[in-house]
């Protein structure tokens, strides 16, 4: 296990950000860590990037602590934050050249790397260019080029897609997924993003601090089990309570509409408006999805 | 392991200053003309020219020192955190970094000096460039340990006015002490930079006037505090408080 966190508890004056929370990721896996903005991963990202000591519990990082040996950590670990770590001033080759100094790089070995990186992310006919004058995706690009200089066991992203459109954000994936492989470098991401969650290998839903379900995208769908129907009605309550009487089931009111699961939603479906003619806006089935893991376990909803 | 970070981060500050000159200007234009200004009024220019000549290099200093304001906002500072370079590597980068430009444009305004009628031995000239030098990193960890501590650019500019101009003002580099006031007297002698001011006056040759501590004496206070202020931004960082980074 390349990531070992027990217990990990944090809290700012009274209130608790992170409740014991425990997890393992091992070696070459790409683990996701979703939840709502507020939810705790914030502050589990800085805890694991050793920028701030947690208060109860244990976290290492390839064998070494977070809290006692944090540059140990740092020597393992390429972190790429959510908020711009570059300097904007320098070009792309000469931010590259600062963070692999800082890392204690220098000499032919490098500008290999350098060169290296630039390459893999598509950056070498940018390298002289000043970092202010890049687009979002390239900036993003440059910090995963920067995090991977001192080839790093680890990989810490927070929120990697936030801000990035489609193509760049499938561009990346590619990216990663070839990391993971060809190095076996392990990624470790936050995320709101459902797209995102869903293309990591295992994932650790986190709200209000604590984890609430862990397991791979699959495994967790499943949990759901069947369909989820959506009804608009013009009267909620009622419908509710006359849903309860007729099927058995118990909808849930999600922003005034009525959210079902149920085995077979065509079948329920139809049951539904020929029970209830007329009674029914408009209908929405899908197979689960993380929304609706996260929907179950919580009674809240991932994004907005 | 500790002088590679330093070096890169001290040519950083290097690099960032030389894409843009302009703040040359500013640095040194305002005392520059402060000093002709009072100077020629009082109709002494080689009076104030040690005192305008510390103004330069305390702006500068202190304005440079500006930029971790902007590293924290820019985000800048989270890579040199995440790196496992030891934290006084970084203080001691960032600070060499911003004392060498202080410590050019206080060079950039001695060049001003043939104007006073000062004539220093070159054994005195360097060894004012030197003390010059421990002058701007003093004022740079002091800058660090504000700015570290500081959000916002408008809280650093009141501070400078309101702390460090005063300072300066009773440091001799404007008045003597032996025509001050009693209170003010004692002030100048509690004022660390009035030895900076006074040591660098006896370097440059400008006229001796009563009262003035002696240049060993002066020397030892000044680079006291620079190390004094160096270990104190150090210990700053030390503590692991994250709580202004995104």
């Amino acid at each position: 296990m390349i990531v070992v966190v027990e217990r990990l508890s944090h809290s700012y004056g009274p209130r608790n950000a992170l409740k014991e929370i425990s997890f393992e990721v091992s070696k070459g896996e790409i683990f996701g860590i979703l939840g709502p903005n507020g939810g705790g991963k914030s502050t589990l990202f800085r805890i694991l990037s050793t920028l701030m000591p947690p208060r109860a519990g244990k976290a290492s990082i390839a064998g070494f602590s977070v809290l006692e040996q944090p540059r140990e950590v740092r020597r393992h670990i390429g972190v790429v934050f959510q908020t711009q770590s570059l300097d904007r001033r320098l070009t792309v080759h000469e931010n590259l050249d600062s963070q692999g100094r800082l890392f204690g790089l220098s000499g032919n070995v490098l500008q290999i790397r350098i060169q290296d990186a630039m390459e893999r992310l598509g950056l070498a006919d940018r390298q002289n260019d000043i970092v202010a004058t890049l687009s979002g995706g390239l900036k993003r690009r440059v910090e995963i080029a920067k995090a991977l200089l001192h080839e790093p066991d680890v990989l810490l992203m927070d929120e990697p897609s936030t801000g990035l459109d489609p193509a760049v954000r499938r561009e990346l994936w590619r990216y990663l997924d070839d990391l993971r492989r060809t190095r076996q470098v392990t990624i470790l991401l936050t995320t709101h993003i459902l797209e995102e969650a869903d293309l990591c290998d295992r994932l650790l839903l986190l709200h209000e601090g604590r984890v609430v379900a862990e397991g791979t995208p699959q495994q967790l769908k499943s949990r759901v089990g069947g369909d989820i129907v959506i009804l608009d009605v013009p009267d909620p309550e009622e419908m509710h309570q006359r849903l309860k009487e007729t099927f058995a089931v118990l909808p849930q009111s999600v922003n005034g509409r009525l959210r079902i699961e149920v085995p077979d939603g065509a079948f329920f479906l139809n049951q539904v408006l020929s029970s209830f003619p007329n009674k029914v806006e408009s209908i929405e089935m899908h197979r689960p999805t993380l929304e609706d893991v996260f929907l179950n376990e919580t009674g809240v909803k991932l994004e907005g | 392991m500790f002088w590679l970070p330093v070096f890169t981060l001290w040519r950083r500050e290097l690099i960032r200053f030389w894409r843009e000159k302009s703040r040359v200007f500013g640095f040194v234009g305002s005392p520059l003309i402060f000093w002709l200004l009072i100077g020629s009024g009082f109709g002494d220019l080689a009076f104030f020219f040690p005192g305008a000549l510390i103004l330069t290099v305390m702006f500068s200093a202190v304005f440079s020192t500006m930029s971790l304001i902007e590293d924290r906002r820019e985000g800048f500072i989270l890579s040199m955190l995440v790196s496992p370079a030891p934290r006084v590597a970084v203080v001691l980068g960032k600070t060499l970094g911003s004392a060498t430009l202080a410590w050019l444009q206080g060079l950039l305004f001695l060049l001003f000096l043939p104007l006073t009628g000062l004539r220093p031995g070159t054994g005195d000239l360097v060894a004012a460039t030197v003390f010059l030098f421990v002058i701007s990193f003093a004022f740079t960890s002091m800058g660090f340990l504000l700015a570290w501590r500081t959000d916002s650019t408008q809280g650093f500019h009141a501070i400078m006015n309101l702390v460090l101009f005063p300072l300066w003002l009773v440091s001799g580099a404007v008045f003597p002490a032996h025509t001050a006031h009693c209170w003010i007297h004692w002030l100048m002698a509690v004022n660390p930079l009035t030895y900076a001011v006074s040591a660098l006056r006896i370097l440059l040759g400008a006229s001796r006037s009563e009262g003035m501590p002696d240049l060993g004496f002066s020397i030892v206070i000044t680079a006291a505090m620079a190390a004094l202020l160096l270990a104190a931004a150090a210990s700053s960082v030390r503590e692991r408080n994250a709580r202004s980074f995104a």
